[in-house]
């Protein structure tokens, strides 16, 4: 075998140069455009809906469709952010081998943590009442004629210690003790992997080992509750036992497919020389098998709720399938989130050459955008949602603003974990 | 079908040096006929020049054709021949069949695979395999040379081959049959 001495430039720094934020800027302008014209005609013709709902009985606005994308998209980029770190973290804790040149490309994800936390904060401060039922006092109150005994069940859950219907304590603890938490732990991964690259023996793999390995006990906990608090609980009627798990596995695929194209885009530019084809090749290996865990998981919640035919667990596939809005994107869903990634990249060749992967990756970024948008609006929005010029816009927004904090923060440092001891091994990596 | 008698093999202690050893021999002419070792040996089979394996090919088809079956079968059963009500379904209640048809696709995809890959290998109970040198089950790696394959070169150019590219023993091995 052939053991060439490899030259590689290992202090190599990722340059955010003006030249590659040029077009991420464009799509950000597009997309703010997108929604100011989409919010703009909401309002004009918001007129019309809301003279029709208040005769139903419940007047919608404009800005409730705005609230809702705020919330899908902070969701699902603060998801995406996370698993990038707790990727990472899975790298220490299996002390893989292969992937030592593109972790920090892993980590750098999370660099939108911070951001996302504090505007999942705002929004829900702004838009509790707009986006969770549960946030109404009367639900609570025995002497309104809309009290809910169910949700009333449910609210030691959001109040404890308050009284049920004054201040979400619990919650919005929860809220910030999940983010603080995992900004806290980005931040220290972050600083311990660039700190490895000042010393020479392995004594800083092993601590960032042991950090990974609390880490991954804490997401395991704190991603399923997350789940239910700021997705589940949207229908606070409705429960899911796996609900936990699927929207990790929603935020996982996701966050692959964002690790691998920014890794294929670097190679692109010209870095991460030791980076060919079987470590792409395993990346890809990771977007396909977690695309078909992510369909396991939407089928067992499916199944299991379309056979037994309980009204009070069919009612949440009901609202979806049966609604001209949503309907159709259940099947968008499946096909470009299953079909198109299983088909495409079962073959070899297919995960080892960047076209394909490109290809897949963006659809499934979209795709498990729209797994969220389904999570969120009908719950929220009801009929009066869909995927117009704010979805779009947000979408578009969100996407820009997070690709450039993530990689204005690749860029502070060293791309390369020069003194990562497994790094000879990932020269040779070979599959 | 006559299959060929005489060989001569070359022993190998070490991996690395085969590696090298079957890139050397390859680039002087000769054709080796197979390198048998006690463990996989990364690289060897790129090295050797073999294509890729098409048993994925084999095991996608097989795949497909569990899926067809599964399917086929559940509706002529559930819509035709026995139709029945579960849970207040369709006959023909697509989601049902899921689980099935998943099952069915995994059990012949690997049952096929494993027949395609055992009749390819020659891995039948009646087979009788060729033992070139026993110790390719211990500690060496043997690479085997069939002359009739080579019949353009001196045998003894063979040998000097094998030799100089750092066997430590150069046999020969005869077969009755």
């Amino acid at each position: 075998m052939a053991h060439d001495v490899q030259n590689y430039n290992l202090d190599q720094k990722f340059e955010f140069t003006p030249a590659l934020k040029k077009p991420i800027m464009t799509v950000l302008v597009i997309g703010a455009v997108l929604l100011g014209i989409g919010i703009v005609m909401a309002m004009m013709g918001g007129g019309h809906e809301e003279a029709a709902g208040e005769a139903g009985g419940h007047a919608f606005h404009w800005y409730e469709r705005v609230f809702a994308n705020l919330w899908i998209n902070n969701i699902y980029f603060a998801g995406i952010a996370i698993i990038g770190v707790f990727f990472f973290a899975i790298q220490y804790a299996a002390q893989a081998g292969w992937s030592a040149p593109i972790i920090r490309v892993m980590l750098s994800l999370g660099n939108w943590l911070p951001y996302a936390a504090i505007l999942t904060i705002v929004t829900f401060f702004v838009a509790n009442h707009d986006l969770f039922h549960w946030t109404h006092s009367y639900l609570f109150d025995k002497s309104s004629p809309e009290y809910d005994s169910i949700i009333d069940g449910k609210g030691a859950f959001f109040y404890w210690p308050m009284e049920k219907g004054t201040f979400p304590v619990f919650y919005i603890a929860r809220m910030v003790i999940f983010f603080g938490f995992w900004v806290f732990f980005f931040n220290k991964l972050k600083s311990m992997s660039y700190a490895e690259d000042g010393i020479t023996d392995n004594s800083q793999w092993f601590k960032i080992r042991s950090w990974s390995a609390f880490f991954i006990i804490f997401f395991a906990v704190s991603s399923s509750i997350a789940a239910w608090d700021w997705v589940m609980s949207i229908d606070t009627h409705w429960f899911s036992t796996l609900f936990g798990w699927y929207v990790f596995s929603s935020w996982f695929v996701a966050g692959l497919s964002a690790m691998t194209l920014l890794t294929i885009f670097l190679k692109g530019l010209g870095y991460l020389e030791m980076v060919n084809e079987n470590h792409v090749h395993d990346l890809g290996k990771f977007v396909f098998g977690f695309t078909i865990f992510w369909t396991y998981l939407w089928f067992s919640q499916f199944l299991l709720i379309y056979y037994a035919n309980i009204p009070e667990e069919s009612v949440y596939f009901l609202e979806r399938l049966s609604s001209d809005v949503y309907g159709p994107f259940i099947f968008v869903n499946i096909l470009v989130n299953f079909v198109l990634p299983f088909l495409v990249l079962m073959t070899r060749d297919s995960k080892r050459h960047g076209v394909f992967l490109k290809l897949v990756c963006s659809l499934i970024i979209a795709g498990h955008w729209v797994d969220f948008f389904l999570m969120v609006q009908p719950g929220t929005l009801g009929h009066n949602g869909g995927v117009g010029l704010i979805e779009v816009g947000m979408f578009l927004l969100y996407g820009s603003v997070v690709t450039l904090v993530v990689l204005s923060g690749l860029s502070k440092g060293n791309l390369i974990p020069k003194n990562h001891p497994m790094l000879e091994e990932s020269y040779h990596h070979h599959i | 079908m006559e299959r060929d008698k005489h060989f001569i093999l070359g022993v190998y202690d070490d991996e690395d040096v085969l590696l090298h050893a079957v890139k050397d021999v390859r680039s002087s002419g000769v054709k080796i006929h197979e390198v048998y070792s006690p463990y996989p040996v990364h690289g060897l089979d790129e090295e050797l020049g073999y294509k890729r394996s098409r048993l994925p090919i084999a095991a996608f088809l097989f795949g497909l054709l569990g899926t067809s079956l599964a399917l086929t079968m559940q509706f002529y059963m559930m819509k035709f021949d026995w139709p029945m009500i579960i849970g207040g379904k369709d006959y023909a209640a697509f989601p049902d069949f899921i689980p099935v048809t998943f099952e069915m696709t995994v059990l012949l995809a690997s049952f096929g695979m494993v027949g395609v890959f055992m009749v390819t290998s020659n891995l039948k109970p009646w087979a009788k395999p060729r033992i070139f040198d026993l110790r390719s089950t211990d500690d060496k790696h043997i690479m085997a040379i069939d002359i009739a394959n080579n019949s353009s070169m001196e045998q003894d150019k063979i040998r000097e081959v094998l030799r100089s590219s750092g066997a430590s023993e150069v046999n020969d091995k005869s077969f009755d049959e």
